[in-house]
């Protein structure tokens, strides 16, 4: 587990941490981390992965047009919004 | 007492016109104006949007309505992660303050559809993380048998609104244990229905895989009556199953478990296990067999591993599904001079130290180098689990345990080691890894002071009638439900 470096994980999952955040988040999911290991005790050759109770079929339906929310119902929460759209800092100079 | 009495009889008595749907209103908001000061289950309510539903359903309750729509002016609340047209949802985080629903989920259009007066934002563990409420991004809602302790969680709002009798039934949900444990520590009954028997359209997501929506109420009928309104196929999710809803209340009224058979686990016998716990649900156990059940040990083997395979999936589907929280399209927003610092000051502000552990745990196990031998290795353990559960239902009709290993903990008493808290889920997480479906029943008290103690049974999938069947001989013929909390 020496090589869990929550800073980087952090900047991964894009959450900015204080540093006595970092200490102790590093610290708790250190723990967390050791306890989870005891997964490798488990012989698990030949076993296939699960992601889902049930198995899953896709689901098609025909390509029309139905009922989904407005402009404005889509837009009313967003933190800043102008002439129909979400606004986000420059990307692009 | 009208607050104190099951929606079964509150509809009835609704439907014969002896009492209004405004009155059974006003009489939970009575009881809210008495006893949420000290419980703290609600984080708000509309009471003016409330009024106007209940008027509507007395209207209908005029023109015979009553016939066709089951709870019909009942009043119910919801836990804050289920979306209700018009009002807020927040998950009890600040990321969301503000968030106003734009739509109706399923379950809140079946409840409506049946007639139910939806009211009130039930407190949760943040995001639904956790197993107190003391995850909270607002506060910790208290026990209604004891306010020095906390309800359960994550759905401890919805748990401790019923056991305090302000709400006549609650609807929350359930990813770990999140309805049964809460469920139990309250002394109130939880069912956590199979995966996709309840559609999660509406259901803000926590872990896809294994989120369920459920009924938390005070008798085992009234869980069959909501069980039945909110389950069945819908196109909008496209894991709920094709399969049809059964009349769940004709499972009821057993008087007879002669036939059933019911697995206690081997691997359950372990230490920790509060002894007050251990004997209340021993004594169910014989009492289980004088109704005719027959007990039978079974085995499931990978069951010391579950909490460590929760442990990874449920924080990697987390990481995944709570990326939408970016601070552009809803909710809070932190400035920042290019996008990833937005995104990134907007999380760090906006989700408490619950949420940034899971998120950032389920991003390492998913990360480049780590995946194989975390998250790919958890699903196969994830099989293994699901394996045990099938055999042991071929053998059995239904697994008796323990809900939660100890009765409501102290507030405080755990919010300091995260590992403690998640192996007080130790007997219901490996329920959500297979799917199968899993009810809390009471079945007893602690001496002094006087705490629910509960019991699961869990059942194969789409087994909830037996599970009904069972608790509800069970519920019959013990007193357990009838003790009304200090604060109901």
């Amino acid at each position: 587990m020496s090589d869990f470096n929550i800073q980087y994980v952090a900047r991964l999952a894009r959450i900015a941490l204080t540093p006595e955040e970092e200490q102790r988040l590093g610290d708790q999911l250190g723990n967390i981390l050791g306890y989870i290991a005891k997964l490798r005790e488990v012989d698990v050759s030949g076993v296939e992965p699960m992601s889902h109770a049930f198995p899953l079929a896709n689901v098609m339906r025909p390509d029309e047009a139905g009922e989904s929310l407005t402009q404005d119902e889509a837009l009313q929460n967003a933190p800043s919004r102008s002439s129909g759209l979400f606004v986000v800092p420059n990307i692009v100079e | 007492m009208l607050h104190r009495i099951s929606v079964t009889e509150l509809s009835g008595r609704l439907a014969r016109r002896e009492v209004s749907a405004r009155e059974a209103l006003e009489s939970c908001f009575a009881q809210i104006d008495r006893v949420d000061p000290q419980v703290k289950a609600f984080l708000s309510i509309d009471r003016a949007d409330a009024l106007a539903q209940a008027e509507a359903a007395d209207r209908g309750l005029a023109s015979g309505e009553a016939a066709t729509r089951p709870l019909l002016g009942v009043p119910i609340a919801l836990k804050d992660v289920l979306c209700h047209r018009g009002q807020p949802v927040g998950c009890a985080s600040k990321i969301l303050e503000g968030f106003i629903s734009p739509y109706d989920g399923t379950v809140v259009e079946k409840l409506k559809a049946a007639g139910a007066v939806l009211f009130g934002r039930l407190n949760m563990d943040e995001f639904a993380m956790g197993s107190s409420t003391e995850n909270s991004a607002y506060w910790t809602s208290l026990n209604p048998w004891d306010t020095t302790r906390i309800p359960g969680g994550s759905s401890g709002g919805c748990a401790a609104a019923v056991a305090a009798n302000e709400a006549f039934a609650t609807i929350g949900s359930d990813t770990g244990g999140s309805i049964r444990q809460p469920a139990a520590l309250c002394g109130c009954v939880g069912v956590k229905p199979t995966y996709g028997r309840v559609s999660r359209y509406g259901l803000v997501a926590f872990a896809s895989s294994l989120d369920q929506i459920g009924p938390f109420t005070k008798t085992v009928g009234d869980a069959a009556l909501l069980l039945e309104t909110i389950s069945g196929h819908d196109r909008r999710d496209s894991t709920s199953l094709e399969e049809p809803v059964p009349r769940y209340r004709d499972f009821l009224g057993a008087t007879s478990l002669k036939g059933l058979r019911i697995g206690v686990v081997k691997e359950f016998q372990i230490g920790g296990l509060d002894p007050e716990v251990e004997a209340s649900v021993a004594a169910a156990v014989k009492h289980l067999e004088s109704l005719g059940a027959e007990i039978r040990e079974v085995s499931l083997p990978h069951s010391d591993y579950a909490a460590a395979t929760y442990y990874i999936l449920a924080p990697a589907e987390a990481s995944a599904n709570l990326a939408r929280f970016d601070g552009v399209r809803y909710g809070r927003r932190v400035e920042g001079p290019d996008p990833f610092e937005l995104n990134s000051r907007t999380r760090g502000a906006g989700f408490g130290p619950e949420v940034k552990r899971r998120v950032i745990l389920g991003t390492y196990v998913l990360s480049s180098g780590y995946y194989d031998a975390y998250y790919l290795r958890a699903q196969k353990v994830r099989t293994l689990i699901s394996n045990d559960f099938n055999k042991a239902f071929g053998e059995v009709d239904a697994i008796l345990s323990p809900t939660a290993p100890t009765p409501a903990f102290r507030v405080g008493e755990k919010a300091s080691d995260p590992l403690q808290m998640y192996l007080s889920d130790i007997f219901t997480i490996s329920c959500n890894l297979a799917g199968i479906c899993g009810l809390s029943v009471p079945c007893g008290f602690t001496s002094s002071p006087k705490l629910p103690v509960g019991m699961q049974l869990l059942g194969p999938a789409l087994g909830e009638g037996t599970l009904l069947k069972i608790a509800h001989a069970y519920e019959q013929s013990t007193p357990w439900h009838r003790d009304v909390a200090p604060l109901g």
